[in-house]
Parts: C-alpha cells; structure tokens; sequence
C-alpha cells in the first residue's frame, strides 16, 4: 500500500503544483513515492528528496524524456506500479493529458480534480463546472487520480531526505515528437502561483486596455487573468483564461474588474481569500461573492488605485 | 482519410445544474440539451478537414440512449457524412467509452479520432487520452491548431504558460479546446439533408464492452457558498479594507 505521485518539472524546477499533490497524498496515511521523469532532471531529483513526506524518489532520466511526452512516460508508470494503489498527479495541462492514459494502460477508471480525499477509496471532485460536488467511490485495485492543487495547501519544500532509486532505461515510442513551444514570457509570477490576482473581463474593452491591469500588477507583484468573454474576444491569450475550461486559481487577493462572474469564471476562482470586484453594473453576479465590491468605471478607478498603491 | 469524431449528448451550457434534493444525483429533469460545446467544435474541425481535401469521410458516433440521434442529425447537418449510435446507458465511464471507440477504431480504420477534450457534464477529460493508450497510438489533446501534412498530424496544444507543438503519426487521437475554431450554424437546407443520412445503431454486446461501473456517485451537493460582502464607496475605502481589514496588502 503505498502513494506514487508524479512530479511535474521542467528538468530544472520542481514546480509547486507537485507539492500540492503530496499534500493530497499525505491524507492518504502510507507511504508516499514520487517519481521524476526527464531527461537531465538531477536538480530536480534533489528538490523531491527535500520535499516533505517523500519515502523514496524514483529517476527515469534519459535523453527521449526530455519533453515527457505521455507516449513515453505512461509505459514508465505502468511498468513499475509494483504495490502503488494510488498514482497522483497535478490537475494541470500535463497531469491531465498524462493520468488518463497510465489509467487506461491499467485498466481503471480515473478520477479527476479531485479537492478532497475522504478515505483510501472515496473522494470529492467538482462536476458541471464546478455546479455540483460529486462525492465517489472507486472499486478499482488502483487510483489514478488528478489533483486540484489549490485545495490542498503545499507541503514543505525543505526538510524531507528520501532515497533514490533509478529505474530501467525505455526507449522512445515513436508515436509522437516534440516540435517546439511557445512559453509566454513574462517577469510577472504565473498565474497559479501568484498571491495576488488580476484580471480583466469583457468590460476592458480591448486587449490595449489590459495595459491598465498590467500596470497595477506590477506594482503588486501580481498576476493578470482574464475571463474567458475577454479570450473569446480575443482581448488577451487563452492561458490567461481563469475559470472552468482555463486555470484554477486561489491566490490571497483577487481582483475582478469588468468582469460580470458568469459561473464559469467563478469557478475558476472563488477559493481566493479575498475577492474585490470593480464593475459599473451593480447587479453584476460578481458581487455576490466579492468580500469588496466597487461599482466604479474602471477606468477611472484602476489608474486612481495605481497611483495611490 | 477517415475520421471519426465521437460526440456526447449533455445538458447545456447555459443550464445551471443544482443537485437532487435528496443528494443523489443532479437534477437535469426537463433541461436543455445540447451537442458538448468541446464536441461541436470537434465536428467542425473534421468537416473542415473534409472541405479543405484531406478528409474524405467524417463520421461522428455518440454513445448513450436514443435521445442523442438528436445531436447525431445535428452533427450530420454540420457535414458530417455518417452517424453511429452505440446504445448503452447515458452514464458511461470514459474507461468504458473509450474500450467502445476502441472496437469501433478496429472496425471503420479511422486515421484520426477528433473529439472534445472533455464533457461539460462529468468534466472529465479522459476520454481522448484513454482511447490513444488503447489504441497505442499519439495523443494530441487540447488542441488550437491542427495541420495535416507529409503524413502526420501538426498540432498546436493550449498548455500552462503557452503553446506546445507536436508531431503525431498517423493514426492519432487529437482532442479539442475552445480556440481550435467556431463552429459554423446548421443551415436549414443541410438540415433536411441530414434526415436522409446513414445512422446506424450497434449494442455494447455487439462490441463485447463492459458498461459496469467502476466509480460509483455516492454523493451530490452543493459547493460551498460564499458571502456577499460588502460595496466600498471608493478607491480611498478599498484600499484602507484591503490594508487593514483584510491585510491583504502592504
């Protein structure tokens, strides 16, 4: 009986996302795995033996993992599941597009989102966009479960000394190839990790108009989002989509402006501490789960709140 | 080239879903159905392929009741050429639908399976994925752009931070998110059209597939609310809230 979790790297970081997860884990009660597949990725073999809670890390470090594309990193799984009844990664794009097909080689069902671990087989996750909280039960020998990692609270990142062990060397599948990527480059923190969040909503008008938000951000060393009517217009791009069908955030501060909270938005980010809403329309549903509301045009307040910061 | 686009029948996005009063189930009596928005998405993205000369075939195949011929014929009168309807219960697992698209795979030869990266109903997010290590084929899933070109399939993925571009053999699973295109209106001369088009039915026997489910739904409520708080009269409030009350900022 024990945890694999799947740490999620970029060969040099550990990303906090994976800390999450052990926390997730570790209300497991056994023994807790971490795996780290990669290519180069030694840095990143140190921060998971640091990381809290960690028994043992196991390394799969080749050079066709460089990328950790799932046709290659599924098979890893697989083939040393060993006594692992449960396999978690983070709910990201990668843990998304990695767990379903471990689950499918091991024939399970996977769980997916899951924000609350209430035994060894019975877990909370959200449906119809978040409407609903769906309480369910696995059968299944294995879990294969996906984290929402802004449920749990990180583990330490310091202060755990766990054992390596590296496992056999595969070999590519020749199914998929790594082409490039286009990472949007900014000094501002991501937005997953940021304490303080801003984002924009229809109301902005135009992508030039985000400028205003990116000003305030920097002054609070914040993140901008933006609703998914604002990517749909094309204002911003789409991984700066906070909602349902974009990222879950659930910073310190949160601050809506111009955006109206259809539920799709709001799930995305109501388990922020605090909520401030900025919106001329008083009705405005955002309201209703904002902790400070202004009914302002923002274009007259968000300058004004600038310059005063 | 054959692609198969499979598609699900869910309640509306414009629906609010609240839970059973007894904390069963969700309560979608009398809602608005509709094709899953990730879905419909799927099906344009085929019929383009087919309009630009790449595909030949598009044939979209949902799995559940009868009600989802429905959203079939609306498939078709977008362009698709074909229906398949595997008759089975609405509350499949995605494990167990991809074990059925899987035996269809083996039957139509598809080069490329195109669906939506996940259902709005049980937000998933599985069902593509599975199929691909089933299939033990590449999976190109949350896609913003797709290529088919020198006998390989060129997709753009929506992931954290940005775009990531991959190279997938043929035959691959490609799935959808929102950006890859808008999807076109139905008009009402294809409409009638797709009354006329092949739909045919096959049973999970008839494919040798086990529905029996594997997670099962224990309990439904509603998420945790939060209190409205307060309007603030101006900048000047917000600001003194947020140092001192909320101390949230410095």
């Amino acid at each position: 009986m024990k945890t694999l979790v799947i740490a999620e790297h970029d060969n040099q970081q550990l990303k906090p996302a994976t800390l999450n997860t052990l926390a997730a884990a570790a209300k497991l009660n056994q023994p807790i795995d971490i795996l780290v597949a990669g290519a180069n990725c030694g840095a990143v073999v140190s921060q998971a033996q640091a990381a809290s809670g960690v028994t043992e890390v196991l390394v799969a470090d080749s050079d066709y993992l460089t990328h950790q594309l799932p046709e290659d990193i599924a098979p890893i799984i697989q083939a040393n599941i060993g006594d692992y009844t449960h396999v978690l990664a983070p709910a990201t794009t990668t843990g998304k597009n990695l767990l379903p097909r471990v689950a499918a080689l091991l024939d399970v069902q996977a769980i997916s989102d899951i924000q609350n671990v209430l035994d060894a087989n019975t877990f909370e996750r959200p449906i119809y966009a978040g409407n609903v909280i769906a309480t369910v039960e696995s059968s299944d020998s294995i879990k294969v479960m996906t984290v929402r990692t802004t449920s749990f609270d990180p583990v330490a990142a310091t202060g755990g000394s766990a054992s390596t062990r590296t496992l056999e060397a595969g070999s590519a599948s020749g199914l998929a190839e790594f082409v490039s990527e286009e990472l949007a480059q900014s000094d501002r923190p991501e937005l997953t990790a940021a304490n303080i969040v801003i984002s924009g909503g229809r109301g902005l008008g135009n992508g030039e108009n985000f400028e205003l938000l990116y000003t305030l951000a920097d002054k609070l060393n914040g993140a901008v989002g933006a609703s998914r009517a604002a990517v749909d217009a094309g204002f911003v791009p789409n991984d700066m989509q906070v909602g349902q069908t974009g990222k879950i955030v659930a910073p310190d501060l949160y601050i809506a402006v111009g955006i109206s909270g259809a539920i799709q938005h709001l799930a995305g980010m109501k388990e922020s501490k605090i909520i401030v809403a900025i919106n001329k329309d008083e009705d405005a549903p955002i309201f209703q789960v904002a902790d400070y509301g202004l009914v302002a045009d923002l274009f007259d307040v968000i300058p004004e709140l600038t310059s005063k910061l | 080239m054959k692609i198969l686009v499979p598609i699900k029948r869910v309640v509306d996005y414009n629906v609010k879903v609240r839970p059973t009063s007894d904390g069963t189930d969700v309560d979608i009596t009398n809602a608005k159905m509709s094709i899953n928005p990730f879905c419909e998405i799927a099906v344009e993205e085929a019929v383009r392929l087919k309009e630009q000369g790449v595909a030949t075939e598009v044939i979209v195949v949902s799995i559940g009741d009868a009600k989802c011929h429905e959203q079939l014929r609306a498939a078709m009168a977008l362009g698709a050429d074909r229906a398949i309807h595997i008759d089975a219960a609405t509350n499949l697992e995605p494990l167990a639908i991809a074990k059925c698209l899987k035996a269809l795979v083996d039957k139509e030869a598809p080069e490329i399976v195109l669906l939506g990266k996940q259902s709005i109903d049980g937000d998933n997010n599985q069902t593509g994925q599975m199929l691909a290590a089933l299939w033990n084929v590449g999976q190109g899933t949350f896609a913003s752009e797709v290529k088919i070109a020198d006998g390989a399939a060129h997709v753009t993925r929506e992931i954290d931070g940005g775009l990531q571009t991959l190279k997938l053999k043929l035959p691959a699973v490609i799935t959808t998110d929102l950006r890859l295109n808008e999807p076109r209106y139905a008009k009402l001369p294809h409409i009638m059209k797709a009354k006329k088009k092949p739909l045919d039915t096959l049973t999970l026997d008839e494919l040798g597939i086990d529905g029996a489910t594997r997670v099962k739904l224990v309990k439904t409520a509603p998420p945790a609310q939060r209190q409205a708080g307060i309007k603030v009269a101006d900048v000047d409030a917000l600001i003194e809230k947020l140092k001192n009350e909320a101390k949230v900022i410095a």
